[in-house]
């Protein structure tokens, strides 16, 4: 019988506030053997990564351990000085960070970080660091690491950041690595990179893996056993394939339920016959280029002028009532897309055409656009005003195009549109703030409804929403759908979602449409090696053997 | 990032001719200079005369380029008041303002930058809470009250510090310092501390709230996770993030208590170009008035530049910015 490395008992983690005591982590107990590769899903809120805080003894003011034990190889660790835990950090237990792009300093090399952190644990040289380092970035998989080591880390891209972000984690050895959402913020193919990556790592170094993630399907290629947590407490922990084939739990089991998949697994939508053949949204050839290297005073000057094309010649159209998704990993040009068609950005050449009229023609088309067309944004924090009340947010639009003017009759509508959206009318005394992010972007879809629009293209409409809050939000955008017979363009990179949501789905790469077509043709069958290798990439819970 | 200084050095050039040309034009327009010049009892020919002897019936635009030439030249004409060149009186004066400005700025950067790490880092504790409550007193008492307040404290009634003047000066070349001698450095004290207070609250706050800011930072929570030590995250990684706005309002503040270190410069009769400018507004000395103006604009100007070549040695990312474009 091996010592497990990390042995957690009875952990509660308390915020106290002015009159009353939030318990973040309640009462949270579980055993992490060494070389296993242990994951902790639940949604925010869930107390996931306050636990994984706890181990390592980040946890943020005013927060605290409040009770229960926390033993690294049988040692105890949380009631050691803050200097002695300080030591530990790195050196006994590493941690990996969700954004690659804020968790390096940015004025430093990445070199520079990484012999600064291997010098702070190992008796090494300057010199000697510095091959340690390279050989980490190596390992890592960042190709030319000896040259690229004087870099910083802006010139690396997402999933090289997090690359280096790993090797720095596992720079002096650690016997236990906390991996909070490392792939969170990366796009499908470099996530499933990174994935094997620090899996690679953390097997030949011996390492074992609290891997903190609100993505079933991560946990699923990766863990060994899984834990779920909900309102900080453990729910169910077991095998991974136990826990995904045989849920036992109610939350658990509404947690799996509402996970997308890729591949088909309810009715399918139906293939319209074709008498409503009509496209209700036609594109043409849209191209939009970005100058390069331009200043305002430059551009005074003659010169060459270097040109990026983020859209290429994409066309499609979306037939009336219909749900066309657009995938692309970031920077494909998907939202320079969006906001071409919704009016924000001119297009260099093409054209856009909503119901027969062209939006971008002149003043009529501009006020033809702002009725027909809406946008819903990927952030429901940023996207509404925070100093507005709901009433003002969902108002606006109708205010300003004139459809409802006297003061009651806008009230009335703010009420119908909230019950629509399944909010409480009441909601609009309240300023965004006082609203769950689901609940937030509810507000953003009935201002978006506001106008009367019977186009609305949703860029990343529930990315940044839990999976259950997420599956709600496309349940309601469906509903919706039926009911005023609106039109979607749905942009995400969640291939999930776009198969759930669409009927026909376009892949955009480097700006150019690759592939499009009827959406269970394209998933099922895809043609294009890139739309492959996307779909490969995919972690989804149903690969799970 | 060569292209990058000559492509400031060429907008610092830019600003530099239009602000010569509204000197130009408050020398020329402002008052007739003829008129100033000769006495009450010139005649309508004499004044002409002399019109035509100083150019003054060429075009528009060739006076303008002569008056460029000229100031390129260090020449901005005679005071009408001191019936010296401009130039020579700005020279004489400008050590004293300098040394003064450059003191002052020193104990802002040092006590500001020094007291906002420390408050950042404890935001919660005693001595934090009462230097924050200080530094408002700092930032909302004019400067003239100030000046006043310790030339009564420190001349009037302990007597410890001379309440004006510079004290005695050493010629060095044309550049009179004192900065040699015991008296000379008695007079720069109580100056100094007047003129940098403001300064140092400002610098302070705001090396203190972007403290906190960095201090929030993924990086540097990573950096903790990492197990860097204490010091080499306070002062490694935060610090350095810190700088980019400290440098910006430390330029512009150093380039402001150069030009308009006025008040300070009367309250204690410091004889720097601060009270020759305000001596000159009071008689319409026209020269000097425009040269002044030149002269300040070419101080932040070469301030500007440094400013914009420091945030290169310190962020990497302009670095590759200004070669991509971005």
């Amino acid at each position: 019988m091996t010592e497990p490395v990390l042995s957690v008992k009875n952990l509660v983690v308390e915020f106290p506030f002015r009159d009353d005591v939030f318990r973040a982590v309640d009462d949270v107990s579980f055993e992490i053997m060494p070389g296993e590769v242990v994951g902790v899903v639940g949604e925010s809120g869930a107390g996931k990564s306050m636990t994984g805080a706890a181990v390592i003894g980040l946890i943020e003011r005013p927060g605290h351990i409040a009770g229960g034990e926390i033993r690294l190889k049988g040692e105890r660790i949380d009631n050691l000085p803050e200097d002695a835990r300080a030591k530990l950090r790195g050196k006994r237990i590493g941690m990996v960070f969700q954004d690659p792009l804020t968790s390096l300093n940015p004025l430093y090399t990445v070199g520079r970080q990484l012999v600064e952190t291997i010098r702070a644990h190992l008796p090494l040289s300057e010199a000697e660091a510095r091959r340690k380092a390279i050989d980490l970035l190596v390992e890592a998989g960042i190709p030319k690491a000896a040259e690229r080591i004087d870099s910083y880390p802006h010139q690396f891209s997402g999933g090289m950041r997090q690359r280096v972000v790993i090797a720095l984690a596992i720079a002096a050895e650690p016997e236990l690595i906390i991996a909070d959402e490392p792939t969170s913020a990366l796009d499908v193919s470099v996530q499933a990179q990174i994935i094997k990556v620090l899996k690679k790592l953390c097997a030949s170094h011996g390492a074992a893996i609290m891997l903190i993630t609100h993505d079933m399907g991560v946990i699923a290629q990766t863990a060994d056993r899984m834990i779920v947590m909900h309102h900080g407490k453990i729910v169910e922990t077991g095998t991974v394939g136990d826990i995904i084939r045989r849920p036992r739990e109610p939350y658990t089991i509404k947690l799996i339920d509402s996970i997308p998949t890729i591949s088909r697994t309810g009715e399918t939508i139906a293939p319209e016959a074709a008498n409503d053949d009509r496209a209700f949204v036609e594109i043409r050839d849209l191209v939009r280029d970005f100058e390069l290297g331009r200043s305002a005073f430059t551009r005074l000057l003659p010169g060459k002028v270097e040109i990026f094309r983020a859209v290429n010649e994409v066309s499609f159209s979306i037939a009336k009532g219909k749900t066309f998704g657009l995938v692309g990993e970031s920077g494909s040009g998907k939202s320079t897309c969006a906001k071409m068609i919704v009016g924000l950005l001119r297009p260099t050449s093409g054209s856009i055409h909503v119901d027969g009229h062209d939006v971008w023609a002149g003043a009529h088309g501009l006020r033809e656009r702002r009725r027909r067309v809406q946008m819903i944004f990927q952030d429901p924090y940023a996207s509404l005003n925070p100093r507005w009340r709901v009433a003002d947010i969902v108002a606006e639009p109708m205010k300003t195009l004139g459809i409802a003017r006297n003061r009651t009759e806008v009230q009335d509508r703010v009420a119908d549109l909230l019950t629509k959206v399944r909010l409480e009318p009441g909601a609009m005394k309240k300023f965004p703030h006082e609203f769950s992010g689901g609940q937030r972007q509810r507000i953003a879809i009935a201002r978006a409804l506001s106008s009367q629009p019977e186009f609305i293209v949703c860029d990343e409409p529930t990315s940044a929403l839990d999976v259950s809050v997420q599956a709600q939000v496309l349940d309601l955008m469906s509903a919706l759908q039926e009911e005023f017979g609106l039109t979607y363009l749905l942009i995400s990179h969640n291939l999930a979602v776009v198969r759930q949501m669409s009927s026909a789905v376009g892949v955009l790469h480097n700006g150019v449409l690759v592939e499009s077509g009827p959406v269970d043709a394209i998933f099922d069958n895809p043609q294009a090696d890139y739309t492959k290798m996307l779909l490969d990439a995919v972690p989804d819970i149903s690969k799970v053997a | 990032m060569l292209a990058f200084i000559l492509r400031r050095l060429g907008q610092s050039v830019l600003v530099m001719l239009v602000v010569a040309f509204i000197a130009f034009m408050v020398f020329r327009y402002v008052g007739d200079p003829v008129v100033s010049m000769v006495g009450q009892d010139a005649t309508t020919g004499d004044i002409e005369q002399l019109r035509t002897r100083l150019g003054l019936n060429d075009p528009f635009y060739v006076q303008f380029v002569r008056f460029v030439g000229n100031a390129l030249q260090g020449q901005f004409g005679i005071s009408y008041r001191l019936q010296q060149p401009v130039s020579q009186l700005i020279l004489e004066r400008l050590p004293a303002t300098i040394e003064l400005a450059f003191a002052s700025a020193l104990i802002a950067l040092v006590f500001g930058v020094v007291l906002g790490i420390y408050t950042a880092l404890k935001p919660r504790s005693f001595s934090s809470a009462v230097i924050m409550t200080i530094s408002l007193v700092g930032v909302s008492l004019p400067t003239f009250l100030i000046g006043i307040g310790l030339i009564y404290l420190f001349a009037v009634e302990l007597k410890v510090l001379p309440s004006f003047g510079r004290g005695q000066v050493v010629q060095l070349g044309w550049w009179r310092t004192g900065l040699l001698t015991e008296s000379g450095w008695r007079s720069l004290i109580l100056p100094a501390i007047t003129l940098s207070l403001f300064q140092l609250t400002l610098i302070m706050r705001l090396v203190r709230a972007e403290m906190l800011e960095v201090m929030r930072t993924d990086y540097i929570r990573f950096a903790r996770a990492r197990g860097l030590s204490q010091r080499a995250i306070n002062f490694g990684h935060a610090l350095r993030n810190t700088l980019v706005p400290v440098i910006t309002i430390a330029g512009l503040q150093l380039g402001s208590v150069i030009a308009f270190a006025i008040i300070t410069e009367t309250v204690f009769q410091w004889p720097g170009v601060g009270s020759l400018f305000v001596n000159s507004v009071q008689v319409v000395d026209v020269p000097v008035m425009a040269a002044y103006l030149v002269f300040v604009a070419l101080v932040f100007v070469v301030i500007n530049l440094i400013v914009d070549i420091l945030y290169f040695i310190v962020d990497p990312r302009l670095r590759d910015g200004a070669r991509t474009g971005r």
